[in-house]
């Protein structure tokens, strides 16, 4: 279904896919029935020339059942749809898998800031790499994200991945991915931020084990460059 | 206006009495509840006009991005949000809401229940001023310093609550002060509607005998009064946030921006049925006159509503599941709201039954509400992939959203509305509209419908996000076929609009000069078809009595295939 549009770039992408084309499946044929029944009977049931309307009350029980079974089917299919749901829910954002690294995503009126933990893999540490509207992280690996706000509600988005949390100013919120597909995805925001809002495009590159640590190398800032712990209390509201 | 039968019971209000009156007496401070619901009706219609010039700009800009909109000029990213913003609260609270609520529970509510006018016609005068007042702040919140809010209809902090963030430092309390007013104004019709159904209605009137339509908008009613509060009181500690520099949605003092979007979907959720219900007993009048039937199982329709209401009250984190609320209730929201859809899919169901066996009739009205399902169904099921929390992490905040909810809004505001109109007009009017115009302006209406949001639901699953006034920043939205299906939107779209100017051309016609319509021209039960076409002020020469329900279409007793409520039994009338 959304995998022939667009790629699936994170583990769960494929879930999230699956769980989609499962509810089509299951609300489109209730879809075509009713579609079928309600065109159906507007069609042979046209008014005729001397022809009585039938009197039925749908009171009994004989024809009740005409609601009471579609009631129950309704009712089983929902409890399916809900148990799959929260399957993958509990995937995507309940439980997080040991991370192999951590970014930090902050955004802001209108730019994201992501900061990579650099050579020594841990943030607030001086060899952090911070890129503006550009995050690098390694195929295959699984990432655990903080996300934060400098200012109003945002939303981090990434189509491929089929990822969306809100980063609300005064929170850091975690989530997790893990990458399966290399090459150079959109990051939106997805929560209305201002005019800005839809200037705050960024890509999401996700590179080959070698690649990425030559991007590294060669980004690292030599020691005792950045302030990074700045950025733990976002609360000032400049850039 | 004068009628001395009138008078004889029209003890209830003496006050505004029945005497000739001016012009300003009669239509613009009148107390008749035919003519505040006309109020309503006509000032809905206009700011759908308002609501339409809005999309139209928006949608151009989306089609072409950075062109000059003819009538507009260059839509900048400013203009952008204000449009989105005022094309949802506009078509929300001043169009859907006025309209399917306040106008026809106005003029069908005491004619339905057969009595001669509301109970508390001064509340009602009241009610529709302070809407008029909400719908003036709104539109000028366009013309002040800075312009109008562009926060979107929802308005979250803290974006909405410091000019420094939404850069419209009027615009933004104005739109509060607006969407505030505008809930006074439906609190007191609200209360004026239940109040009168309970007292009002004809001698020999039960519960069960009242029609559907007066039912869903005394459910709706009630479920706004009991939703709307903490909404009110969000609003003032956002006017606050916003004017006195408090910080009840403000982290840095100690507030939270998320309290916001509970307090507003608390409301806001219960909203979608409060204006659902209405449109759903409009077409339950309709399709039970025009196919001859009575409906199926009034009282499984009845409870289903009942039920829908009372659920709509548990499932509005749903909008929440990645606003940053703790994950494990989206679990419990995800099931309230899969369950949610059993009501409503009964409701449908119960309407497709009643086709069953009938003797159907395609007039216009009856059209717009065989349409008002077909449609709403497709809204409905697609409500399944947002409502589980799994897939609604994807879909969020995309336009398959803005494409479910406009098939279900749609449906309600547009559909619903049409129908009601077409279908009381010879009531309201006391004249017939034009069929063929009628026909074409459905077609044409449903058919654009249709073209511009099915392309809006592949958009989304394809990962168009919402209230972005310029695809052309995001390489993987511009692939192949996504521009030009943006463009197949706006240009259905534009057919769209150009298909009401047939509605109002032969709204107004009819009204001047369509045919006359007798008393009772679609052979309908309920009691409003008694009265003369236009009624008089106090409605009925004589108060009708009720000998029977709603919908006894084609009984193998009566000697027609209808059977008035009023129209004593057979027995009794010897």
């Amino acid at each position: 279904m959304i995998g022939q549009y667009l790629e699936q770039a994170s583990t769960f992408a494929q879930d999230i896919d699956h769980l989609v084309l499962l509810i089509t499946v299951v609300v489109g044929f209730w879809f075509l029935l009713a579609q079928f029944l309600f065109f159906g009977f507007i069609l042979k049931f046209r008014a005729q020339e001397g022809k009585k309307a039938s009197y039925i009350g749908g009171e009994k029980k004989s024809e009740k059942r005409w609601v009471s079974i579609p009631h129950y089917a309704t009712l089983f299919f929902d409890v399916m749809i809900i148990i799959a749901a929260i399957r993958v829910w509990q995937d995507v954002k309940m439980q997080m898998p040991q991370a192999d690294s951590t970014v930090r995503v902050i955004a802001q009126q209108w730019a994201w800031t992501f900061v990579h933990p650099g050579p020594d893999n841990k943030l607030d540490t001086a060899d952090d790499i911070r890129t503006i509207d550009e995050l690098h992280v390694e195929l295959g690996k699984t990432y655990h994200f903080e996300l934060q706000s400098r200012d109003v509600l945002h939303s981090f988005s990434v189509p491929a991945f089929r990822l969306k949390q809100d980063a609300i100013p005064g929170r850091t919120i975690k989530g997790w991915f893990k990458t399966t597909l290399s090459g150079g995805f959109d990051i939106q925001c997805t929560e209305i931020c201002g005019i800005g809002h839809g200037l705050m495009p960024a890509r999401i590159l996700i590179e080959k084990p070698e690649d990425h640590a030559t991007w590294v190398k060669a980004n690292a800032p030599l020691a005792a460059a950045a302030p990074a712990p700045t950025d733990v209390a976002p609360t000032g509201g400049s850039r | 206006m004068s009628t001395a039968t009138a008078d004889s019971h029209g003890h209830a209000h003496d006050a505004h009495g029945h005497h000739d009156q001016g012009f300003i007496q009669k239509y613009l401070w009148s107390t008749d509840h035919k003519i505040i619901g006309f109020q309503y009706m006509f000032t809905g219609m206009f700011m759908a006009l308002i609501g339409g010039f809005t999309v139209y700009a928006f949608r151009m800009q989306l089609a072409f991005p950075g062109m000059s909109v003819p009538g507009f000029g260059r839509v900048t990213a400013h203009d952008y949000n204000s449009l989105v913003t005022t094309h949802g609260s506009v078509m929300i609270f001043w169009v859907a809401m006025p309209v399917l609520i306040a106008a026809l529970g106005n003029y069908l509510i005491p004619l339905m229940i057969g009595c001669d006018d509301m109970v508390f016609p001064r509340l009602n005068r009241l009610s529709y001023q302070i809407f008029l007042v909400s719908a003036i702040v709104l539109i000028a919140s366009f013309f002040v310093d800075g312009g109008a809010f562009g926060g979107a209809w929802t308005s979250y902090p803290p974006l909405s609550a410091k000019a420094a963030y939404n850069l419209t430092p009027k615009g933004a309390p104005m739109w509060l002060i607006a969407v505030a007013l505008e809930f006074v104004a439906f609190l007191l019709g609200g209360i004026n509607f239940v109040t009168t159904v309970m007292n009002s209605r004809a001698p020999g009137m039960k519960m069960f005998d009242v029609p559907i339509v007066v039912w869903m908008i005394i459910i709706a009613s009630i479920l706004f009064m009991a939703s709307v509060g903490p909404l009110v009181a969000g609003a003032v500690m956002l006017l606050f946030d916003q004017t006195v520099g408090t910080g009840f949605f403000d982290p840095a003092k100690g507030g939270d921006p998320v309290l916001w979007q509970h307090l507003f979907w608390f409301f806001g959720h219960p909203e979608v049925y409060v204006v659902l219900l209405p449109a759903m007993g409009i077409v339950a009048e309709i399709i039970t006159v025009f196919s001859r039937k009575k409906l199926f199982a009034y009282k499984t329709v009845l409870y289903t509503a009942i039920g829908t209401g009372v659920l709509s009250f548990f499932v509005w984190a749903h909008h929440q599941f990645v606003a940053g609320i703790d994950p494990r209730m989206a679990n419990i929201f995800s099931v309230t709201t899969l369950l949610i859809s059993i009501p409503v899919a009964e409701m449908v169901f119960v309407y497709i039954a009643t086709l069953y066996g009938g003797s159907i009739r395609l007039t216009t009205p009856m059209l717009w509400a065989l349409a008002f399902i077909g449609e709403f169904l497709l809204g409905g099921v697609t409500g399944i992939f947002l409502g589980s929390s799994g897939s609604d992490i994807y879909f969020h905040d995309t336009y398959f959203v803005i494409a479910h909810f406009h098939y279900t809004f749609f449906p309600i505001a547009f559909i619903g509305s049409f129908a009601a109109i077409t279908y009381w007009f010879p009531k309201m009017f006391g004249k017939m509209m034009n069929e063929t115009f009628g026909k074409v302006h459905f077609w044409g209406t449903i058919i654009s419908f249709n073209f511009i949001f099915i392309p809006l639901f592949f958009l989304g699953a394809r990962g168009d996000h919402r209230r972005i006034y310029d695809y052309t920043n995001f390489p993987d939205l511009m692939k192949p076929g996504m521009q030009d299906m943006r463009v197949l939107a706006t240009v259905a779209l534009l057919v769209l609009l150009a298909f009401q100017v047939v509605f109002l051309a032969n709204l107004f016609y009819s009204i001047v000069k369509g045919p006359k319509a007798d008393k009772n021209p679609w052979k309908a039960n309920t009691l409003e078809w008694v009265a003369e076409s236009p009624p008089p002020h106090g409605n009925f020469p004589e108060l009708p009595s009720v000998y029977r329900g709603p919908y006894e279409y084609s009984h193998p007793d009566a000697k027609d295939d209808y059977w008035p409520q009023n129209e004593p039994p057979p027995a009794a009338a010897s």
